[in-house]
């Protein structure tokens, strides 16, 4: 029944025709990445929503998840200002806009970038972004860093911190299990003011600029994800300031993946000439040394140089002294026996005399 | 050669790509620099 | 050998044992608590809020803290400033407990923390500055500890081991300090992903430049520090060479940072004119950065750059204290006091009492582990046998 009603643009036939057109030429250096061109996604019109909650009942039917706090009848809840959880993948708020008397409603839910942060950060590369325009988790190789949940600009993704041994990162899953099986999204497919409108992201935003054509009076002149953080696959309209809908109008449009692009390209420049401006470093370190080491030796050789002729000399001087003494020893010493000679003689003599008797 | 609809998946091929390099580059700094100064220890005290 | 029990049962009942041995307790309840009841028990982490003081301070500052390893080895073996050799060993040292607790406190914030792994083995998930930072510190962690290995080999015995690991020196060097480079800088890109969540005082493309840059600061100062932290409590394991090399280091490395200091001050004025941001200087967040960047980059430069030119080695230890509390306070700042700076107070983080007793527990594990080794590896002294090997 609902797959007939104008909340639902034909998509699957477009989407078997869209693999055969696929164009082929990539090959220039300035490549714009436009997106899956067959990729779906869902177009909020917050005109539309009257904050009934039956999306988030129906998200929380089609995805298993534990009861809530307070029956999805309780309208009190919108009063609060929510965001996901590991219990609601999707919310509705209420927003007071001074002119109008209404309040108006809006639903988050993961917006299923084009380029998600949540799939640039992960580590083990446990986000993908499919052909079909999803953003899907695989929980079997989360480590559980975190870090998606950093990156996420619209604060997205939750994570089970009760959890101690297995736990996961949870976030909308585009019902990707029932868009396989032909099914609408459970959210979409309980809306029953076609304010969520499903079908081809490119056809979505065709019918998205109709309606502020048809209604300029209606619609503030901005989809919402068109251009967001290189746009997103879920797009919004508003009739008032999307700020005022507590949805960021600062995000910037650089994809996510082209902020940490620049720092990780720098990351193989470091890798190839780090090791060479090192290793010159170290030569230079090495060739200063010898130089030093070179100098200091023929330093040392000189000095031992210096003092050996100067021993030389000392020792030459010290040899002279010596033979000067000894020769004047010699001649004393000659002196002296010839002195001692002659005193033997003389007294030889005198022993000799007569006239000396004991 | 595949086709790449978003930035994520370019970068995501070409990256891989450049950390085998840098994961080749290692053990071929190390070999470059063994034979470069292979015949300086010599020399070299 | 009776009396030296007693005397060893004795001296195990310091104020400073007391104290570390009632952390020690605190800490392994609370472990005990977050890997049984999950991280909700003993955090305040939350969907708006998933990374907390054991991201901001565990890692962040931790990682910053332990660059003395690169800085001192890079100094000494690539610069050619051999004089500072009884350094080297220290610095190793703290350097590889400080990543190897890091990886430890890094378990306790992880979700999964047996696929710690995975990144490597199951999904390469090249896009993320994560990847690169995990793959540089498991390796920078190996590095650290083969540079590390020579005073362990000294210790066991193992001397031709030892003569192996000596060759590798140099290459190590380079190594690690490709790998610092590599992952101090993607540290700070880690937020380059998230402009619309950090303060655009502190958001800047140079982030990964400015991490770079501090981390040098960080190694000179955290050297600095320690040294004379361990001349006050091992005084008696030093040797002559460290005692006589220590006061000209404290010299060279205060005139090293005071150099780097008043780099990364330009740079930080650059980034901040770059962006444009001048009007945010008089909002509340604009005086918190001003107090960052005025009193613990500028101010710790001038100081150092008057203890250098007067000699002044009590003004250089002092300086060094402020400076590494400017790198606390920046990498606090980037992680969680300037991060989510958009939401209300009711949203913010702020960290539970347990989450403080691990940071405690971390940092009382890594000064324990720090005495039980120099006190009996020849780290502060040369190895008898090995003196004439570097
Ligand atoms: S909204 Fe967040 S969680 Fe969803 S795809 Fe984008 S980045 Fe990922
Ligand atoms: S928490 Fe899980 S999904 Fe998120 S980045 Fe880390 S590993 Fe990836
Ligand atoms: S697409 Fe599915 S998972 Fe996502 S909000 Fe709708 S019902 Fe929930």
């Amino acid at each position: 029944m609902a797959i007939s009603r104008r909340r639902f643009l034909t998509w699957i036939g477009a989407a078997g025709a869209g693999l055969s057109t696929v164009n082929t030429a990539q090959a220039s250096t300035l490549t714009q990445f436009k997106g899956h061109p067959e990729g779906l996604g869902v177009l909020h019109d917050t005109t539309r929503c009257v904050g009934c909650r039956k999306c988030e009942e129906a998200c929380n039917t089609v995805n298993d998840l534990p009861k809530p706090d307070r029956a999805f009848q309780d309208m009190s809840v919108l009063e609060n200002k929510r965001r996901t959880t590991t219990k609601a993948f999707t919310v509705v708020n209420s927003y007071p806009v001074g002119s109008q008397d209404q309040p108006v409603f809006r639903k988050i839910q993961c917006n299923h970038c084009l380029e998600p942060a949540c799939a640039s950060a992960c580590f083990v590369r446990a986000f993908k972004k499919r052909a079909d325009g999803a953003v899907v988790y695989d929980p079997s190789v989360c480590v559980g860093c975190r870090y998606c949940m950093v990156a996420c600009p619209f604060e997205i993704p939750t994570y089970e911190y009760d959890n101690p041994l297995t736990p996961k990162v949870l976030k909308c899953t585009f019902c990707a299990p029932r868009i396989e099986k032909g099914l609408l999204p459970g959210c979409v497919e309980s809306c029953p003011k076609e304010a969520l409108t499903f079908g081809k992201r490119n056809d979505l935003i065709t019918l998205a600029r109709k309606r502020i054509a048809r209604h300029p009076d209606r619609y503030i002149d901005h989809i919402y994800g068109e251009t967001e953080m290189g746009g997103t696959s879920w797009l919004g309209l508003a009739g008032v300031a999307f700020k005022d809908l507590g949805m960021r109008e600062d995000l910037g449009t650089t994809p996510a993946p082209a902020l940490t692009s620049g720092a990780l390209s720098v990351v193989p420049m470091v890798v190839g000439l780090w090791p060479v401006f090192l290793a010159g470093m170290y030569g230079m370190t090495v060739r200063r040394e010898k130089i030093a080491a070179e100098e200091t030796r023929s330093e040392i050789a000189q000095a031992v140089k210096e003092t050996q002729t100067l021993a030389d000399e000392k020792m030459a001087k010290a040899l002279e002294k010596a033979q000067a003494e000894k020769r004047t020893a010699l001649e004393k010493a000659e002196k002296e026996k010839e002195q001692a000679l002659k005193d033997a003689m003389e007294s030889f003599k005198k022993e000799n005399e007569p006239g000396e008797e004991e | 050669m595949d086709i790449f609809y978003t930035l994520q998946d370019y970068l995501l091929h070409s990256e891989s790509i450049v950390y085998i390099i840098m994961g080749l580059s290692l053990p071929g700094i190390l070999m470059f620099w063994l034979f470069l100064t292979g015949r300086d220890n010599e020399d070299l005290k | 050998m009776s009396g030296e029990q007693k005397a060893e049962s004795r001296t195990l009942l310091t104020p400073f044992n007391l104290i570390a041995g009632i952390i020690l307790i605190a800490g392994l309840i609370v472990t005990v608590i977050r890997f049984t009841k999950g991280l909700s028990s003993v955090t305040n982490l939350s969907d708006y809020n998933p990374w907390g003081i054991w991201i901001g301070f565990d890692l962040m500052v931790g990682v910053a803290l332990a660059a003395g390893g690169y800085v001192t080895s890079a100094a000494v073996y690539l610069f050619g400033m051999k004089k500072f050799h009884s350094a080297v060993r220290p610095a190793i040292l703290t350097g590889f407990l400080g990543y190897f607790f890091v990886v430890v406190a890094l378990n306790y914030d992880l979700g999964q923390p047996w696929r710690l792994p995975y990144p490597f083995i199951v999904g390469w998930g090249t896009t993320s500055l994560l990847f690169e930072v995990g793959l540089c510190v498991a390796l920078y962690l190996t590095v650290l500890f083969l540079e590390f290995s020579p005073a362990a080999l000294e210790w066991l015995g193992y001397s031709k081991t030892r003569k192996l690991a000596g060759r590798l020196t140099i290459v190590l060097t380079i190594f690690g300090v490709v790998l610092s480079t590599l992952h101090q800088s993607s540290l700070g890109a880690l937020f380059l992903i998230a402009p619309s969540k950090l303060h655009p005082l502190w958001y800047s493309p140079y982030l990964p430049v400015y991490f770079f840059v501090s981390s040098i600061v960080a190694g000179l100062s955290m050297v600095i520090l320690e040294g004379t932290l361990s001349h006050k409590f091992f005084h008696h394991s030093m040797d002559k060479t460290y005692l006589g090399e220590h006061d000209p280091l404290t010299l060279g490395f205060g005139r090293a940072a005071a150099l780097v200091l008043a780099g990364y001050f330009t740079i930080k004025m650059v980034g901040l004119a770059a962006g444009n941001h001048w009007d945010l200087l008089t909002t509340p967040y604009g005086l918190w950065y001003l107090v960052e960047v005025i009193g613990f980059v500028l101010i710790p430069c001038l100081l150092y750059t008057v203890g250098v030119r007067d000699r002044n080695l009590t003004l250089i230890r002092f300086t060094s204290v402020l400076a590494v509390a400017g790198i606390i306070l920046n990498r606090l700042n980037v992680s969680v006091i300037a991060f989510n700076w958009h939401l209300p107070f009711s949203e913010r983080y702020v960290p539970s009492f347990q989450e403080v007793v691990i940071t405690v527990f971390m940092v009382t594990l890594i000064i324990l582990s720090f005495r039980f080794i120099v006190t009996r590896m020849p780290i502060f002294h040369e190895h008898p046998d090995y003196k004439d090997s570097h």
